[in-house]
This record gives structure tokens, sequence and C-alpha cells, in this order.
């Protein structure tokens, strides 16, 4: 649904999404990164479990929400990609690790 | 980014007004603090400016590329910049104002005498049937991922809606040999000869030659449909057909991505819950903050510039931030009255340049009635999944206002906290009652105007009296 | 134009509301009248619990007040369903009240045995649990946690929804809901209640005072007492997280829907509902002490309430003896007290008689001298 132009350069940052490698470029949101991997959806509400994808890409609309490295309900169009980071589609409300240690 | 824990001035928004105010107190020699949500400056009209890929500068067009200018004055200027700080609330405290700020995870609270807020402007809600599904966004989101990761739509494209940023969407688009199915003009037939009334104003200022420029480019690669009157997203978990309605006929297309736009509003969540003033506009169909000429609102110490004080484009909002720096750096005595009056001149008549012509773009890119108020189960609050019929049935019930709305059917409640559904929820409230949308008011919003986590507020300084007004050791719970 | 009604009821919060409905159901043509969109509202600063544990140190008539609620919410619950088609999700599963010190807990457990000895107190049990004790029935408990004190008569509901509930219901019943009809004056003439508001004149036999902080200001105008302050209490709210927390307690709640608030203050502030920042900061820190997990959750919301505060906090029900036929009923546990509201005091009011056992409750227990 979304592809590169050319003069944008290569993608070698190297990330996860739902656990499967993918290339995004630097500079990208999270959100950038899941559109031009071919995701539309990131989520599914906790109202009603419909899917949302990135809506409004400034950081109004709160539907681009998905978990990075273990964080739920995060902005990706706020967050920039990193090497190595973990990002995970949500399903219905946040999960917050009650039982043991919370994560970082 | 270190940040101090004061300053004089805290400039909330990295967009065309935040860079000009930040630039004008910097320069004469306030402590100046600009906090930025993004991760660079721009704001959103001149979003990634200094990290685009699209270095042909042709794409984007000149309108954009001047905004390399403001960040180069701003960077000379002298003051401090915080990127990736969202501002979720502001609070007088000592005779100034304490910033709540939220970087990189942590909550802090930074001391400033005054602020200015530049928060500028999202794009209107369009709620049609299906608006919510996953290949549905905004016209002004494409844009983004244009700049900011040269990313281009692929597959049947479809834009719909009205107004100067859905044509300069069109024409970057096309100006990338991105092929557009249809462009859904929903600017009505009639709008024409309303507007007409000030196409004199409109003929000599600025937006004529750039309008009329960017729809010739559009119409080169995009079949445009006009008077376009009714709009439907379909599909099962997808968009996958547009179906829409223009003079009388009915037409249902294969899509893969609608872009919607319908027009811009000042973003005001911040304004509000600060307590600044707002006021029903009903040209621009909007609640626009109370300020005077140079961007003061009814909170003193708090001055509101740009977009977000008022649709007026971004040379507006440059001169409209340029006014609100001095401003603040007057009352801070760092200027007198004569020299800020002097050094205000300029932008001033750049104001009234950008002023000729405006009145006509708001009366022809009116949205129309039926796409801002939508019936029966369309959604109006995303967040909480609220639906025109249950709003109006909730009316019915003797619910006169959004905020007894709010708390009957939680639309509203969501984390948006109602960017994308107040205007509608008023809209809909006043329509219902028979009484105009500034009698019906507006969400009464709070901090934090953003989220911040329960850990970031549990780390924020505490008081003996906070203490004792939680734990009540001494006394007896009842 | 006056509109004529067997009883009108001032206060659309969850006290006017409740009695409202409880007179609707007796048959009586009730009118509710109502402020506009923007007001105090105790009622949607709400936190939701239906609350026993620790109630009536001082008057014991309270304690049996609150537990004769408790038992009758399952009751008002069910008529909402009925009349409203609203679940508004009431849970009774018993009640925390979590200590983060050993002063906490000693001077929790100590108040808890002294009111439950007061002489012609309605028994009930609770348990004083350590930290193992109560991390083995609650989940995710942190280390800074001392113990708690339970209650198995403590309970919680979606106090939003039991506002819309009632109003719903009340509708159902007939009743009529006059919003924009703030209150300006009562006069008494020829045996009924004369009342001007904003909105038009109604008149009814019978009136209600269930105007919160409003009541202070129109008791005079009826030969009745009213002397409530504000009181500030803050809530925060969290988004949505999945299902971690089964029981209420009495600063931390998850609600049906899934957010979780988090409470509870108590400050002096007059009718300032800004936020205090500081306290926030408590609030927050405890409630992180209490859940470590909750630190990564996001707030969406903080608010600050006014409670409707009399000067011992045990409500005020009364029926005016110069001008019979006046009832004055406030509180600051709304949502607790709302079954008690719907099916005790509204038949006493129908009926024209409060009754001996709520005699304790009147105003006169403060000496204020009433206007005539």
């Amino acid at each position: 649904m979304f592809a590169r132009r050319p003069e944008a350069g290569p993608s070698n940052v190297a990330v996860t999404i739902d656990g499967q490698p993918s290339m995004a470029r630097a500079g990208d949101s999270v959100a950038a990164a899941m559109l031009a991997a071919g995701l539309l959806a990131c989520r599914t509400t906790p109202v009603s479990g419909a899917e949302r994808g990135p809506f409004c890409m400034m950081g109004v609309c709160f539907d681009c929400l998905v978990t990075i490295d273990g964080n739920p309900n995060r902005q990706a169009c706020l967050v920039a990609v990193r090497a190595g980071m973990r990002i995970e589609r949500q399903s219905g409300p946040a999960a917050i690790p009650v039982e043991g240690e919370p994560s970082a | 980014m270190t940040i101090d824990e004061r300053y004089d001035v805290a400039v909330v928004g990295a967009g065309a007004a935040g860079l000009a105010a930040a630039s004008e107190c910097a320069r004469a020699g306030v402590a100046t603090l600009l906090l930025d949500e993004q991760p660079s400056p721009g704001g959103q009209i001149y979003r990634s400016i200094t990290t685009t890929p699209l270095a042909d500068r042709r794409v984007l067009g000149s309108d954009y590329w001047y905004g390399e200018a403001l960040v180069r004055e701003f960077e000379r200027a002298g003051a401090a910049y915080a990127p990736r700080s969202t501002v979720w609330a502001v609070t007088p405290e000592g005779g100034g104002f304490e910033a709540g700020v939220s970087s990189d995870g942590a909550a802090r609270l930074v001391a400033v005498k005054r602020v200015i807020l530049a928060t500028g402007a999202l794009e209107r809600p369009f709620p049609i049937p299906g608006w919510t599904l996953p290949g549905v966004m905004m016209a002004g989101a494409a844009q983004i991922l244009l700049k900011s990761s040269g990313l281009l739509p692929r597959g049947r494209i479809v834009l719909a809606g009205s107004g100067p940023l859905l044509y300069l969407l069109a024409a970057q688009l096309v100006r990338t040999d991105t092929r557009i199915e249809r462009l859904l003009d929903t600017t009505p037939p009639a709008r024409w000869r309303v507007a007409a009334r000030h196409a004199f104003a409109f003929a000599v200022s600025p937006y004529l030659a750039k309008g009329l420029g960017l729809l010739r480019e559009a119409r080169r690669a995009a079949r445009i449909v006009e008077h376009v009157e009714h709009l439907e997203a379909l599909g099962d978990r997808r968009l996958s057909r547009v179906r829409y309605m223009a003079k009388g006929r009915s037409e249902e297309i294969i899509a893969d991505l609608l872009l919607l736009h319908q027009g811009v509003v000042p973003n005001i969540n911040l304004a509000s819950a600060i307590g600044c003033a707002q006021r029903w506009d009903a040209s621009q169909l909007a609640f626009i903050p109370v300020v005077d000429e140079w961007g003061a609102s009814s909170v003193p110490g708090v001055s509101i510039a740009g977009d977000g004080a008022g649709i007026a484009g971004a040379r507006a909002a440059e001169a409209r931030g340029r006014l609100a720096g001095l401003h603040a750096a007057c009352a801070l005595g760092r200027l007198d009255p004569a020299e800020r009056d002097r050094r205000a001149r300029t932008s001033r008549s750049e104001l009234a340049r950008q002023a000729r012509g405006r009145a006509f773009i708001d009366t022809l890119y009116r949205p129309a009635e039926p796409l801002r108020l939508p019936q029966g189960d369309t959604i109006v609050c995303r967040c909480e999944e609220i639906t025109a019929r249950q709003i109006l049935d909730t009316v019915k019930l003797g619910c006169i206002g959004p905020n007894q709305m709010k708390s009957f059917l939680r639309c509203g409640m969501g984390p948006c906290q109602g960017r994308f559904c107040g205007l509608t929820v008023t809209e809909l409230i006043a329509k219902a009652r028979g009484v105009p949308p500034a009698e019906v008011g507006y969400y009464r919003l709070r901090f934090p105007v953003k989220p911040v986590t329960l850990g970031e507020i549990a780390a924020l300084p505490q008081t003996e009296a906070s203490v004792q007004a939680v734990a009540r050791l001494a006394k007896s719970e009842d | 134009m006056t509109q004529d009604f067997d009883v009108a009821v001032i206060g659309g919060g969850l006290v006017g509301t409740a009695i409202a409905y409880g007179l609707a159901r007796l048959g009586r043509r009730v009118a509710l009248l109502d402020e506009g969109d923007i007001a105090y509202r105790a009622a949607r600063g709400n936190f939701g619990l239906v609350w026993v544990q620790g109630k009536g140190l001082g008057l014991a008539r309270y304690g049996s007040w609150t537990q004769l609620s408790a038992r009758r919410w399952p009751e008002l619950a069910r008529a909402l369903r009925d009349d409203a088609d609203t679940d508004v999700a009431l849970e009774q599963p018993g009640g925390f009240h979590v200590c983060l010190s050993e002063p906490e807990l000693e001077q929790r457990s100590a108040m808890l045995g002294k009111l439950i000895a007061q002489p012609g107190f309605e028994r009930y049990d609770f348990e004083i649990l350590d930290r193992a004790a109560l991390a083995s029935r609650v989940p995710g408990i942190g280390p800074g946690v001392v113990g708690a004190t339970y209650c198995r008569l403590d309970g919680h509901c979606n106090p939003l929804r039991l506002l819309r509930a009632l109003h719903a219901a009340l509708e159902k019943r007939d009743g009529a809901y006059l919003p924009l009809h703030k209150v300006e004056r009562i006069e008494r003439k020829d045996g009924r209640f004369a009342i001007e508001t904003g909105g038009g004149r109604t008149a009814a036999p019978r009136v209600v005072l269930a105007a919160g902080l409003g009541n202070a200001a129109l008791a005079a105008q009826v030969g009745l007492a009213a002397p409530v302050r504000p009181q500030r209490g803050q809530i925060i709210a969290l988004e949505r997280v999945r299902r971690f927390l089964a029981y209420p307690m009495s600063t931390v709640r998850q609600t049906d829907e899934g957010t979780v608030l988090i409470g509870d203050s108590q400050d002096e502030a007059g009718f300032d509902v800004t936020v205090d920042t500081a306290i926030a900061a408590t609030e927050a820190a405890r409630a992180v002490r209490i859940f470590p997990a909750l630190a990564h959750a996001r707030v969406t919301r903080m608010w600050a309430a006014l409670r409707v505060m009399t000067p011992d906090a045990f409500p005020i029900y009364e029926q005016s003896a110069s001008q019979p036929g006046a009832f004055v009923a406030t509180c600051h546990s709304g949502v607790t007290l709302a079954a008690a509201h719907a099916f005790e005091l509204a038949p006493r009011i129908a009926a024209g008689e409060l009754g001996p056992d709520l005699h304790p409750f009147s105003a006169e227990r403060f000496h204020v001298r009433k206007a005539a």
C-alpha cells in the first residue's frame, strides 16, 4: 500500500514486528515502518475488538497504539525505530505484567 | 537533552508559530525553551524539514521549503530546544507557571514566567460510515508519510473532501507519478456563488495563483468528481470499496486507500485545559481561543500563536508567532514598547496580507453539513466507539451538553480527549436541540492533555500536605 | 408556565435522581430539576465504591443505614436492568483497604475495632491481613505493601452508568427531567411549594432538596438547615488494561470497562476543582507501591471533584418543621447509599414522614438555628 521513494535510501534498521524480522529506514516512525511493511492495521480495540491502524500520523488520534519493547499502548507515529526494537501489534486492552516483575 | 529547571518563557510546539516566537524571544535576550513533541522541528506544515528524504524540492514545493529559513533562524537565535518532549500540563505556580513535560519516558516540571502555546491545528473530523477501517486515513497522514519517510501510497488511491491541503497533496502525488484513482471533491455546488462575495479579496490575495496552480496540476493525473454529496468506506476488516453520490448518481469503486480531508481546526486542548477562554467561530465552524492582537489569551501570562489561535495558514502563523514572542519579551522588560512595535511592523503587514482572501477560502471550503454531522451507526467517538444514534438518543433523554454526554456515554473520554469527536458532538447536540453550538459548548478539558504514565506522575514532587491529604494517618476513615 | 407535580426533587445528581426514581416507582408524579451542562456535579466525579467497611464511627446508625443500602443494592441493580435496560456492573466480592506502613495498619485495625464495638452498632466481620495473606488473594501486590483490612460486604459499580441508568429509569417511570432549571427561589403558598427556576416555574406539595452544595442556600428558604461545605477529592484514571484486579480497594479499582481508577484524597480547597500536582503524585506513588506494574499504564484523565461534606461527615435527612413537605437529603456517599435513597428514603418522603430511626440524621444535631 505504500512504496518507498528511491531517494529515501536503504532500509537497514533491523526490527521485529510480531516476532518477524523487518527492515525499517532510519528516521522512520514505528507507524511508518509498519505501513511500509504492508501492515495497515496495528491493533484491535478494547471496546469492540475492531481493527484499527494509523490514522492521523501526528499523535492526536491514538489509533496507532502498539507495544514497543514490552511497553504497551505506545503511539507508533511518535516513536522512531531503533535497531533491535520489538514491535508487537495489540489485541484489546494493554497487557500490563501484573504477576512478577514489571518489564523495563 | 537536559532541560533546566527554569526559563523565562516556554514555547509549546515547533511549527511556524513556535519557531518564530522562540526566535524573537531568544533574540531579545529572554531565556527561552522550545518544547517539541516531534523529534525534529517544523510542526506539521514543515514536518521533517531538516530530515526529509525528498531532496528534489519540486515535489514538496516552495511553500514547504520556506520553512527551512525559519529553522535556521531558530538555530541561530539562542533558545533551548527540547525534542520528543510532550507537555501534558501547565499550571499556575508562584506568579508564573509550571509546565509538566514528559520526555523520553520521564516526567518533570519546568518553571517558567510566561507560556506561548503554538500547538497548531489538526484535521477536522470526517465521520463517514466506515471511517475507522484500516485503509482509511486522513490526507495529512499521507503527507506526513511522504515528507518524513519518503513513502508514497500505492494501489487504488481515493482522495476525498475539500480544502487546500487536499489539492496540495494531490499535486504532490502527481509530481511523484503516483496515480490517483479519484479525487472526490465534496465542495457543494452553490458554494462558489457564496464565496464569490469575497472573490475580489481572494483575487488580490496570495492564495489565488497558488490555488489555481494546484488544481491544474491535480487535474492532470487524477479524475476529479465534483459536488460529491455522500461518502462511505466499505469493507470487511479493511477498506475495499468507496461508495459516493454525485449529481444524484451513486457510484461504488474499488479502493485500497481512502484519504480524507475537510479542513483543519485549532488544536485547543492544552489552551482549554489551562483555562483560556474559547469562543465558537461560525465561519470556521470551530472553537477558537480568545486572544488579543498580540496573541494574549484570557489567562495572564499565556499567549497563543499560530493556527492554534484560529486557522490562517503558515505565513500568518509565523507572523503571529513573532508578535507573541515580541509581546512576551516586552512584558519581561527586555524590549520597550516602542522597540516591540517597531519589530512587529513587518509581521503586522504580513498578517494583513494573509488575511485578505481568507474569508473566501473559509467560505468556499466550509465543510458540508451532512459530512460533519453523521447519522445512525456511523461512529462519532472513535476511541470509545460511540455512534451518532447513541448520541442523539441521549439528547432525547434530556442530555443537553457534551460534558453530560461524556458522563452518560463515555464519548470524549478516550485517549484522544475529544480531538476527533468534540466538534461533531457539539454540533450534533446543537442541531438536535435547535440551539447554536456556542450555547452548547465543548468538552471541559483537563490535564494531562497527552497521556503520561502513572510512574511518571508518581515521581513528581510530593509535599507534607499532599501526603496528609492522601494517607490521612491522623484522621479516621469514613 | 407553571408545571404541576406531586414531588419536585431539586438536584440531578446521584442523590436527587435516586430519590426521584424511588418516588416514580411508587407512582408519584416527579419533576427532577437540574442545572446546565457545566456544574460542580459530585455525581460525575465519583470513584464508584459501594462501601461498608469503616463507616459510622461516631454514629452507629450510619453503619446500619450503609449496610441496609449495601444489602438492597442488588435489588437496585435489577430494577435498573429492568427499567433502564442498563447493567450498572455491581459487584460485591468484598473489598480491601490497603496499608503501606505498620502504623497505617495498626491505626486502621484499631479504628475498625472501635467502630464495631460501638453500642448499637450493627456488627459485621472484617479481616486483618498481613502482606502474605493479601498477596495470596490479590496477585501483583507490591513489596511495599504491609497489609490490608478486608470486609465481605464491600463492592463497587460503574458510577457514571449508574447516573445514566437512574435518569433513563426515571424517564421510563414517567418522571420529568428538567435540565437548565436552576432553582432560584422556593416559596410556600397554599400548601404547595412554588419553585422559580431559570427555565420556568414548577409547583408541588412536596419538595426535596438534593442539590449538593447548592442545598446550603436553598435550605434556608424552606425552614431547613444544610451546613455543607466542599471537600476536594482527586481521582486519577488510567487507560484500559487487561483485567488484573477482581476486588475493589479503597484507593484502587479496576472498572468493568477495564480502566483503572485511583484515589483517594481529601483536602479543603474551597470550590477549587483544579488538580493539585503534589496530591496526584502522592496518590500515584501509593498506587504504584500497591501494584508496581501500574507504573507503565498511562494516565488518561485526572480530575478533582467536590464532596458535599457536613460538619461530621454523616448525611442530613430532615423534614422541615415550619414548612412540612419540604425535605433535605445530602450525603457524600451517593453511590453506596443509592439503594437506600431509592427504596427506603423515597417511600418515607412519599408518606410525608421520615420516621424516628432517621432522626439521628437531622441537622438539629449541629445545633444550627434555622430560619423560621
